[in-house]
């Protein structure tokens, strides 16, 4: 019996440092070399300034912008404090927040009847930072984005389809858009400069 | 729900029934010693472990020295990890700055770990130092899983060998587990995971200038290394408190595809090494016909109740129809990039198999949805299981299924030609009821005292039904939650603690007895009495014994969580 555990005390001491410590150091020196942008973060730089992640939502309220999804991350979209709202389906407290955000989608997006507003557009995501939108919840802004801007909708309409990511494979996942994307896109079209 | 969701799930179902027969031939080859591709690197770290360890490669042990070496080693491995937790002060590389955790926190982060539950009761992000994530975190997650796969192939090698006392040696199957089959794999999906966005650096948190001017400070880490441990080791315990759900986890459907993959992976391999070591594939491929039956069933029951939506939103004019332009269905929870479809593909593997990651929110899933999640765990993590202990849980009741098949037409039961008398059938039966009363117990204290119900984050049912998660999660050591359940109090910290220490040992010492009993008997050669443990009518009769047992003792409970939020959400009834 003292052989054993003898043995376990120096195996676990060991093992500790083969799988605890070699292994993901050596993972991060590959990942750092051989994919160092995805490896730091997929941070998006504009004249040299993080201003995100390309992965991780933040939050949009401008009339200018498409907005993300509800986030129950922290205060909203909080990246050091992921979650969702854990909810249940027959919470009281859910079917309030869904009423009030049901609310303010159709006072911002006067196009928008009850009946038709797209379910990630009133529910919070499980992370807490869905960088995504699906396209139907998309559409449903164009029309304020484009008046906010003084622009045609035909336009943020062309911009919405050029920025929709199809699935993977014509099979895995789901279409989407990326928020942050399609924002600095908006952004970054002529006269549009913030 | 829609055609590409069930292309989805029909490719997956035929990608690992692909890889199931080479991942199987591997893994015998690798348990019997036998050459394989890798023997040049690994050959010369297996004897130096062995050198610096003081293991004997060559001497084979008894069950009990067998299991007691398990023992030590989990318990040493316990005390290592709780001492890392509760020095998180002096640790290099905390970005979290993250104090070190508190007693009853660290007494259940390390049972977590060790049990291959990874249940947890901290955030990550917050709570969790870099060096703790890897020098504690992921190294259990590759010994715990380790372990489980050594007692498994230990638990084929007594059906496999006739008249001796010996079952091999842990040591060697650990080392072996790990190095061959855990490390490589790893390797491979870890740099996969980091070419589409999982992050893997050492790094203090980015502080970001949003485009409305804000600021936003994002969380970094050594994701990835963690990321494919964790599910390949089907441990499930994330780097951040939104586990896969989390964009740095599993960032696109390519990811979350293979992450769920990965789940089942090493369990659905299992069954082709069984039947490779017993002798006769087909014994392998019934098990793994039984595994698939209840997967499918289950992926179907969760894939439409949450495609059909929640019909409290419904009321309210959210629109959760599918079309080409959304995924619908209930996206409380749940993320874009992945829709209904790839949420119920994770859940139903994640809950099958006692891993634990979630890529959504379970606490948010309608009624039915969650309650299939309950009920995969419930069954005893046999639908493909964790590594090793999956394999490990079904062939009790495979044993329990030849016996009731015996008692059918009155003979004397036999499994792979082995007669399975009173004291294997006690020992499996004792094994089940320890589990099921363990979970039934911790729940049925939790939902009368006053520590057990203030944790319950919804009411009604609903929170009955996070209690019964938790108790059933912790004890089937699969380590996923309803997580508004506020765990993070001492009671819970205690009685799940508990609740997977016992769920694990209290499961595998009288396995492992079943083990030893077995190994001493000869081998009868199949007659024309023999009842077949192959073929349809065996995974048939196996499937029907799991559900039946199943369903006597879980029914109750399952009727006062899910089944009645469910008829009351249809009348309208909130909480």
């Amino acid at each position: 019996m003292g052989r054993h555990i003898w043995i376990a005390a120096r195996l676990a001491v060991v093992t500790l440092l083969v799988f605890g410590v070699l292994y993901p150091l050596a993972m991060t020196c590959i990942a750092q070399a051989a994919f160092p942008r995805q490896a730091n973060g997929s941070i998006v730089r504009l004249q040299g300034h993080a201003v995100g992640s390309e992965l991780i939502g933040q939050p949009f309220t401008g009339r200018k912008y498409f907005h993300p999804r509800p986030s129950a991350a922290g205060g909203g979209y909080d990246a050091c404090s992921s979650g969702g709202s854990n909810l249940g389906p027959s919470s009281r407290a859910l079917a309030d927040a869904v009423e009030n955000r049901a609310a303010l989608a159709m006072r911002q997006n006067p196009e928008l009847a009850r009946g038709r507003i797209p379910v990630d557009m009133v529910t919070a995501s499980g992370s807490g930072l869905d960088p995504d939108i699906s396209p139907a919840n998309a559409c449903a802004q164009v029309p304020r984005v484009a008046r906010a801007r003084g622009i045609s909708e035909a336009v943020v309409r062309r911009l919405v389809e050029e920025c929709t990511v199809r699935r993977t494979a014509g099979f895995l996942g789901e279409p989407r858009l990326n928020v942050l994307r399609i924002n600095e896109a908006l952004d970054s079209m002529r006269g549009q400069r913030r | 729900m829609t055609w590409m969701g069930i292309a989805q799930m029909g490719a997956f179902a035929g990608v690992l029934l692909l890889v199931t027969k080479p991942m199987g031939a591997y893994m015998a080859r690798v348990f019997q010693g036998e050459r394989t591709l890798l023997d040049p690197v690994m050959r010369p770290v297996e004897s130096a472990i062995y050198r610096t360890c003081g293991v004997d490669p060559k001497r084979e042990m008894q069950w009990t020295t067998y299991t007691a070496a398990m023992l030590i080693f989990s318990a040493v491995c316990v005390l290592l990890l709780y001492l890392i937790l509760r020095l998180q002060s002096i640790h290099p590389w905390n970005a979290a700055h993250a104090p070190p955790m508190e007693p009853h926190l660290a007494f259940n982060t390390a049972v977590s770990f060790v049990t291959n539950t990874n249940w947890q009761a901290y955030a990550g992000e917050r709570s969790a130092s870099y060096f703790t994530q890897m020098a504690g975190l992921t190294w259990q997650s590759f010994v715990s899983a380790g372990t489980g796969m050594a007692l498994a192939i230990a638990f084929t090698r007594a059906l496999c060998r006739q008249s001796v006392a010996e079952i091999g040696n842990f040591w060697v199957d650990l080392t072996r587990a790990c190095l061959w089959v855990l490390l490589p794999l790893s390797a491979v999906l870890a740099l996969v995971l980091v070419s589409q966005g999982v992050i893997q650096n050492l790094s203090q948190y980015v502080t970001a200038s949003t485009l409305e001017g804000g600021s936003q400070v994002i969380a970094q880490g050594p994701v990835a290394s963690q990321e494919a441990i964790k599910m390949l080791g089907t441990n499930g315990g994330g780097f951040f408190n939104a586990n896969s759900a989390h964009p740095y986890e599993n960032p696109t459907p390519l990811t979350n595809f293979l992450e769920a993959l990965a789940i089942l992976v090493i369990p659905a391999g299992l069954t082709y090494t069984f039947g490779r070591l017993v002798g006769n594939q087909k014994q392998g491929w019934a098990l793994l016909t039984a595994m698939m039956v209840l997967f499918v069933t289950g992926l179907g029951c969760i894939y439409s109740s949450e495609q059909n939506g929640n019909p409290v939103l419904g009321r309210i004019g959210v629109n959760q129809a599918a079309s080409l332009a959304q995924s619908g269905g209930h996206m409380e929870g749940k993320e874009v990039r992945f829709g209904i479809s790839g949420s119920a593909l994770f859940a139903t593997a994640t809950t099958g198999a006692s891993c634990g990651a979630v890529n959504s929110s379970f606490d948010s899933y309608t009624p039915l949805g969650g309650g299939i999640a309950i009920l995969n765990i419930v069954l005893g993590e046999i639908i493909f299981g964790g590594v090793g202990s999956g394999l490990l849980g079904m062939l009790v009741f495979a044993i329990l299924a030849v016996f009731i098949a015996g008692l059918m037409v009155g003979r004397t039961p036999e499994y792979l030609g082995k007669k399975i008398e009173p004291r294997e059938v006690k020992l499996a039966m004792l094994a089940i009821l320890l589990l099921a009363g363990c979970i039934l117990g911790v729940s049925a204290v939790s939902s009368v005292t006053r520590l057990g119900l203030a944790g319950r984050f919804n009411m009604g049912p609903h929170g009955f039904t996070e209690i019964l998660y938790a108790a059933a999660s912790a004890a089937g050591n699969n380590g996923s939650a309803f997580a508004g359940l506020n765990a993070n109090a001492p009671y819970y910290h205690t009685t799940l603690g508990l609740a997977m220490l016992f769920g694990r040992f209290l499961f595998i010492v009288p396995v492992m007895a079943v083990a030893g009993s077995l190994v001493m008997k000869k081998r009868v050669p199949a007659s024309s009495g023999t009842f077949p443990t192959t073929g349809g009518l065996f995974a048939g009769l196996l499937v029907g014994v799991i559900l039946i047992l199943g369903a006597l003792t879980f029914f109750p409970a399952l009727t006062l969580g899910p089944l009645l939020e469910h008829l009351l959400i249809h009348t309208g009834k909130l909480f």
